[in-house]
């Protein structure tokens, strides 16, 4: 197989040269993005982010979990043993009344990312538009990525690939680590990730993606519009992946 | 001085001996390799490891071996210049064992690798990764062992032996480092203590690679029938006890750090107190048999000259070792990450609660065919290189001193070096 990075992959998949489709809000914080032009790389003038409004995530919603699975082809089961690219985590508030915030955790495409810096064999990178990848080709399998996230995003792929599993948009393989690729797939299709697209469909919305380099963006004007944080934002890595209402 | 050193190779005078123990290591290490192959193809689902605890028994047993492969190297090649003739012999021998503990160290992580085809073609690495640095300093390490090995055997070489020495023990003293960055570095894990690790794990590969080193040089002299000389073993056995206490210093400054920070405490107390089966191999193995026992059985300087005493602390500190690493390395993954500090969360499991992290035969198997590995390279060098010595100069006078009758027994004939 060729060292060929996810990138230019997803470009054969590009539908005669693709151009730039209109941004079209299906539903608030769903929209198209603009295709990947077929034999270039990956915008530097971009970077891909995601916004999390946790005041619309309901606990007992998995639709994202869901749609990620379906889409990229990964097994169901426990996250400790199973690979897990997005989980739903539901966390205290610290007040009396006992109040929840229930949050999808996936990677959170660091602008500055240890996996990357860790790993021994540039099988991890980042795209010039943000998106933290692992190649399959590259990947040794050492785990040091794993180690190395503060999120626990990644995950190892222990047992052999059924051919159920294989049937995601993305290279899986045994003996190699993997995690969230902002359905990278569908970014250079134009379209944007599966679990925005369904969350907007179940009707809460809580996804918005966008570039946070374009001022205009949606997501540039949701986080104008209020206050979002990162996870762990005292380390410094500057993620992402954002998150509103996290008190 | 070193002239005067007649070195001769093991195994000839009784080869049936050294056949069958070359067979038990050579079985001990095949059963590793089968079973490292097993896990590349059935996938790691089979070991006791996860998404949590990604890095196992086998990475115990691999550190402990490159750690002690390390501090040997390091004994080999300073010990001549610090010991004078008491260190000489020493050089080839310990050089031998380092490459040896090296390799069956590599062996086992290689095994561990979910894909290990692939670093074969993984030529373009990563600088910046410890990982990295770690496969270019073995590459290092094996080729100035040979080399340093070369001068210390071919009389022609031998102008050579200053400078082989130095980069011996300068890549030693780097390997030993950067394993302790390998964890040290990582900004996520604070439990690891940062920098901390580095000296940490440096006076640990010196006191595993002195104690590994020992009861190899033990073993020799017993099969030689040769008693262990007095002084040569007092010197090994304080350059043992140094290094377990600098070892234990640094392991309290580790946690008393953890200790002094309120959002570590917790990790602290866990590895420590309340975390099942960690604190008890910390007390028990680490302090009780690792710290206490050999730094008891050396205090006093009689016993330090003494055969017995030594390779009795030797082992504790290789189990002890072996039970550090266990807890540090696993111990440090099991306790869940800090995604939302202080706060209570559900989610996944590892979100949650520690791990329970219970190793599989496999793993334990990968781990002793490291070990087998290691024996049977030094038994098949011991065998074909002049590396063990005839009699020791300066303390030919000494040999049979020893009260121990074992070691009285058996011949001492043998083969000199070509030299």
């Amino acid at each position: 197989m060729s060292d060929e990075q996810p990138t230019r992959v997803s470009r054969r998949q590009v539908l005669g040269g693709a151009a730039a489709l209109a941004g079209v809000s299906l539903a608030p914080g769903l929209f198209l993005v603009q295709a990947q032009a077929a034999g270039t790389g990956a915008d530097s003038s971009v970077r891909w982010g995601l916004l999390v409004d946790t005041t619309r995530c309901p606990a007992d919603c998995e639709a994202c979990v869901d749609a990620c699975q379906a889409e990229n082809g990964w097994p169901t089961g426990e996250a400790t043993e199973h690979p897990q690219w997005i989980r739903k985590m539901v966390v205290g508030t610290g007040e009396r009344d006992g109040a929840e915030q229930a949050l999808p955790v996936m990677c959170q495409h660091c602008a500055d990312p240890p996996c990357v810096s860790v790993c021994p064999t540039h099988a991890s990178f980042k795209r010039d538009d943000g998106i933290v990848l692992v190649d399959k080709h590259r990947c040794i399998g050492c785990r040091y990525c794993m180690m190395a996230c503060p999120f626990h995003a990644r995950s190892f792929v222990d047992a052999p690939v059924t051919a159920h599993a294989s049937e995601g948009n993305y290279p899986r393989g045994k003996g190699t680590v993997e995690a969230c690729t902002l359905c990278v797939h569908r970014i250079d299709r134009g379209e944007i990730p599966a679990c925005v697209e369904r969350c907007a469909q179940e009707g809460h919305a809580a996804l918005v993606f966008g570039d946070l380099n374009d001022p205009d963006s949606e997501i540039r004007r949701a986080l104008r519009e209020r206050v979002a944080t990162p996870l762990r934002g005292d380390l410094g890595l500057d993620p992402g992946v954002r998150y509103q209402g996290l008190s | 001085m070193a002239a005067r050193i007649r070195y001769r190779y093991l195994g000839r005078e009784h080869p049936f001996q050294w056949l069958a123990a070359l067979a038990g290591a050579a079985l001990v290490a095949l059963g590793g390799a089968a079973t490292g192959l097993y896990l590349i193809t059935a996938g790691h689902h089979v070991t006791g490891m996860d998404n949590q605890v990604v890095w196992g028994l086998p990475h115990v047993f691999a550190i402990a071996l490159i750690l002690a492969g390390s501090g040997a190297f390091g004994i080999a090649a300073l010990a001549p210049r610090l010991a004078g003739p008491l260190g000489h012999p020493w050089g080839r021998l310990g050089t031998a064992a380092a490459i040896a503990l090296l390799l069956g160290g590599l062996a086992i992580l290689l095994l561990d690798l979910g894909s290990p085809q692939r670093i074969l073609a993984a030529v373009w690495l990563n600088p910046l990764s410890s990982f990295s640095r770690n496969i270019a300093l073995y590459t290092a390490f094996t080729a100035i062992a040979l080399i340093h090995l070369g001068a210390l055997i071919e009389p022609r070489m031998r102008r050579y032996v200053g400078i082989t020495g130095t980069l011996a023990a300068l890549v030693a003293l780097l390997l030993a480092l950067n394993v302790g960055s390998i964890f040290g570095m990582l900004g996520t894990r604070p439990v690891y203590g940062g920098a901390i690790m580095m000296p940490l794990f440096l006076a640990s590969a010196l006191a595993y690679g002195t104690a590994a080193f020992a009861l190899v040089w033990q073993a020799v002299l017993r099969s030689q029938g040769q008693a262990s000389p007095p002084a040569a073993t007092a010197w090994l056995a304080m350059a043992l006890l140094t290094s377990v206490i600098a070892t234990a210093a640094l392991l309290v400054l580790h946690f008393l750090t953890l200790l002094y920070q309120p959002d570590l405490q917790e990790a602290a107390r866990f590895l420590l107190i309340d975390g099942g089966a960690y604190p008890i191999l910390f007390w028990i193995g680490v302090v009780a048999i690792g710290i206490i026992t050999p730094t008891l059985l050396l205090l006093r300087r009689p016993a330090r000259a003494r055969g017995r005493a030594l390779v009795g602390a030797s082992g504790c500190v290789l189990a002890g070792g072996l039970a550090h690493l266990f807890v540090v390395i696993v111990g440090g993954q099991a306790i869940p990450l800090q995604i939302f500090p202080g706060r209570e969360v559900t989610g996944a499991g590892f979100d949650e609660e520690a791990a329970s992290y219970v190793p599989s035969a496999w793993e334990a198997l990968v781990g002793l065919g490291g070990v087998g590995l290691a024996l049977a390279i030094l038994l098949l060098a011991l065998r074909v290189l002049p590396l063990t010595v005839k009699h020791l100069p300066d303390e030919a006078r000494s040999m049979h001193a020893d009260s121990d009758p074992v070691t009285r027994s058996g011949s001492e004939a043998g083969e000199p070096a070509p030299s």
